[in-house]
């Protein structure tokens, strides 16, 4: 099978079917990036544009590492060094940056459903590269495929998902996905970070990290974003440390085995524990190595010609 | 694809045919390279795969020594890539052993226009500087679009371009066979 569609702009929508084969096409990219000579011809004469509204090092460098493996041109724009900061709108610049023919459109954006809208109003195809709280739905299909590569399969696996979930576009994209997949999702957090009937989504909800650590299979960290401290979520950064900062005795609470994840950048000491993030059973640095083939995948996918 | 879809099919080599050609291209692999020392084998997906576990064992059991052997997907080397509205399925390269300076035969079921093979030769020398490069098919059914030609040819089978070719095997469920549709 193939995937039909000409955007990526989240992954509530998409079967079970269209992510088995994301998650298998990356598995072949994976094979390509082990090699000697990382490269293949599959995108050439394409051209990918990265159009970055929020500062990100690790998503863009991904998607422009994954580019140029495919042996696509890349090109950087971030707004700082253009004319948005003389008012474009984001439709206009995407459809310049249309005009001089690029295929696909990476975009990362401050506001939720701004891929979606700029999906409607260009040819090219969209990739969200996360906007807002919505979703960052490559974020998601890496972890999937970080999960799948351990030798653990969705149906049944317990996973909880601790931190910020309000705020959390990668929790978004995770939650929907292994719901799909048949995955038994727990989240954790302070009832601040919850919003409000995210138990319609398919999971469960905790406020107690032990409670929710017991027998899972998975732990999924998401960032504390300090800059967001303002908004007063929390009393005191020690305070959320101790009640939802994973720590080595709580992973001793999860099942032998039990993976830890999180989508970076992490802040050592506040949401994880140094030993715990520099630990076996810590994949994240895996998950930054699989980025790059997941992301292969997916701008493979969506360049059919037209 | 079922044979259900297609017209009037007609047999051009049965199991007995397959199975002394294999053993006549393993014979002949060994002949040429003196024996297995830097050979390997590489099947293309999917066609290949199964021809080249096969001659591997054919040649093992003549020479009772063991040849590395891989898969190749090909798909991102195809030359239509970009002129497709959807794109193929992706099978996983398999090559697990270096081969600079490996004598690679290439393996595939059917020789036609040459594009396959075109794209699996770059594919191949993405993954290191072989010694050489020879080609295996079980069958060259002809109308070349590339300066391309097989080392090992199975059987000649000339074709018009209106007909299509078929490899059944029994690794995939079939009986070993060979068949001609008219489209």
């Amino acid at each position: 099978m193939s995937l039909k569609r000409k955007d990526l702009l989240s992954l509530a929508p998409l079967s079970v079917d269209e992510i088995t084969l994301i998650l298998e096409t990356a598995d072949s990219f994976k094979e390509v990036t082990g090699r000697e000579i990382k490269k293949v011809p599959a995108l050439r004469g394409k051209t990918v544009v990265n159009l970055f509204f929020e500062p990100s090092t690790r998503t863009r460098t991904s998607f422009e590492l994954a580019a140029k493996r495919l042996s696509a041109d890349v090109i950087n724009f971030s707004p700082s060094s253009s004319s948005v900061v003389k008012g474009e709108t984001l439709l206009d610049t995407a459809r310049n940056i249309e005009a001089m023919q690029a295929d696909i459109i990476v975009l990362r954006h401050p506001s939720a459903g701004a891929a979606e809208s700029l999906a409607r109003g260009v040819k090219s195809s969209v990739i969200n590269a996360g906007d807002g709280w919505h979703e960052h739905p490559t974020q998601g299909l890496l972890d999937l495929y970080t999960i799948r590569e351990r030798g653990l399969s969705f149906e049944g696996l317990p996973v909880a998902i601790v931190g910020d979930v309000a705020h959390s576009r990668v929790a978004r994209s995770n939650i929907h996905a292994l719901v799909k997949l048949g995955a038994e999702v727990r989240l954790v957090g302070p009832p601040t970070m919850m919003p409000c009937g995210v138990e319609k989504l398919g999971a469960r909800v905790y406020y107690n990290l032990d409670e929710a650590l017991r027998g899972v299979q998975v732990i999924m960290m998401l960032r504390l974003q300090l800059e967001r401290q303002g908004i007063a979520l929390f009393p005191t950064i020690r305070e959320y440390a101790r009640l939802y900062g994973l720590t080595t005795e709580r992973v001793e609470l999860a099942n032998p085995g039990a993976i830890v994840m999180h989508p970076g950048p992490i802040n050592r000491g506040v949401e994880i524990a140094p030993e715990v993030a520099d630990s076996l059973s810590s994949v994240i640095l895996e998950q930054v190595a699989n980025g790059v083939a997941g992301r292969m995948g997916i701008l493979y996918l969506l360049s059919g010609g037209n | 694809m079922p044979s259900s879809d297609r017209q009037v099919e007609r047999l051009v080599m049965d199991a007995g045919d397959i199975t002394r050609a294999v053993t006549r291209i393993a014979h002949e692999i060994l002949e040429r390279n003196k024996g297995v020392k830097d050979l390997a084998l590489v099947g293309i997906r999917t066609g290949g795969v199964h021809l080249a576990h096969r001659l591997v064992k054919r040649i093992q059991e003549i020479e009772a020594a063991a040849v590395p052997i891989g898969d190749l997907d090909i798909t991102l080397y195809r030359d239509d890539l970009s002129l497709r509205k959807e794109q193929p399925t992706l099978r996983k390269t398999s090559v697990p052993f270096d081969i600079s300076d490996k004598i690679v035969v290439l393996v595939d079921d059917v020789l036609f226009t040459g594009r396959t093979i075109r794209a699996a030769m770059d594919g191949l020398i993405d993954l290191g500087r072989p010694a050489e490069i020879q080609l295996a098919v079980l069958v060259d059914r002809g109308h070349r679009q590339l300066p391309i030609k097989a080392t090992y040819i199975g059987k000649n089978i000339p074709t018009s371009r209106e007909e299509s070719i078929q490899v059944l095997l029994e690794e995939e469920g079939e009986d070993d066979r060979v068949v001609i549709f008219k489209t």
